[in-house]
């Protein structure tokens, strides 16, 4: 059910040229992919989701669009351009979705996922770690360093965006 | 923006609760779902709800940019020294075991010092970004709303 919205929400997206629309319709798509991992009991991960792409990034698009143009241009390719990207990507999702028929069940205790360091997690964070959420124990401790990256790369981001967009320099000159 | 009475007292009303929010999800990820990340994220949608609804240059008042640059490297700082804390009291980098006298009670006081650090990170940077959009944006004129 709520794969079916998240397909049709993707239709419009495709579908629709007035960005506003768009951008509300990608927040909307976060949005159902937040409550899609919810139901597959990853509430961290929807939690994530949810802030990042149907909070923030939603307002960013928003912030993007305003300096540029509310619609989108008509495409000028040819028909047999749009035909054969059309090929492209429906031979890639068949590929994909070839490629999902020998991907264990979801679920499955014996998914190469689930014997590899995940018994060890599961097993020692209790007595190792011993605080009640899994997923944090393995984030900050376990997979600190992990972590460590992925902050680097935000504060990289954010200085990137803030030299790009002159959010030090621009106003410097101004006062 | 002045004759949005609804939307000024709403975001007036909300933005105190979504920062305590924030601080819960910040301090109860041990706990439940949630952590840094998140937090963080939900920390800087306050200010973002602040800066949408009234003036980038008045929230700049009481959240000064280079507050903003300080925090964001300084959560990342907290991080690193985390583990550079780590490395001195006799462990491996972000090894929190010897933090504190218990292994476990190290393990706690190191999660939430990167928690923090990274709450810290992602909301300054958040608001960064936000702002840097946001300067560049022509007032919208009454009218087009």
């Amino acid at each position: 059910m709520l794969f079916a919205f998240l397909i049709a929400t993707a239709l419009g997206i495709a579908y629709l040229r007035h960005l506003f629309a768009v951008v509300m319709l990608a927040g909307m798509f976060s949005l159902l992919s937040a409550l899609l991992l919810l139901s597959m009991d990853a509430a961290d991960v929807a939690f994530t989701e949810a802030a990042v792409g149907a909070g923030i990034s939603t307002i960013l698009m928003l912030g993007a669009m305003a300096l540029t143009e509310r619609q989108e241009k008509p495409s000028k390719r040819s028909i047999l351009k749009r035909l054969s990207a059309l090929a492209v990507a429906s031979a890639l999702g068949a590929l994909l979705i070839y490629a999902m028929l020998d991907a264990p069940p979801f679920g499955d205790p014996l998914a190469p996922a689930q014997v590899h360091v995940a018994p060890y997690y599961i097993g020692q964070t209790a007595r190792e770690i011993d605080i009640p959420n899994l997923v944090t124990a393995i984030l900050a401790s376990y997979r600190g360093f992990d972590t460590l990256g992925e902050v680097v790369v935000i504060f990289t981001a954010g200085i990137g965006v803030a030299l790009l967009l002159g959010g030090f320099v621009a106003r410097d000159r101004s006062e | 923006m002045q004759h949005h009475l609804v939307l000024r007292i709403v975001a007036k009303l909300l933005f105190a609760p979504i920062l305590l929010f924030a601080l819960y999800v910040q301090f109860h990820g041990d706990f439940g779902p949630g952590g840094g990340f998140q937090a963080g994220l939900i920390f800087a949608s306050a200010f973002v709800l602040h800066g949408l609804i009234f003036d980038v240059s008045s929230a700049r008042r009481f959240l000064p940019d280079k507050l903003l640059q300080a925090g964001a490297a300084l959560g990342v700082l907290l991080y690193a020294g985390t583990g550079l804390a780590s490395v001195l009291l006799g462990g491996n980098f972000l090894d929190y075991d010897h933090l504190a006298e218990k292994p476990t009670s190290g393990q706690h006081l190191g999660i939430i010092l990167v928690e923090a650090g990274v709450g810290i990170a992602v909301a300054c940077v958040m608001v960064m970004v936000f702002r840097a959009f946001a300067d560049h944006l022509p007032r919208i004129r009454e009218e087009d709303w």
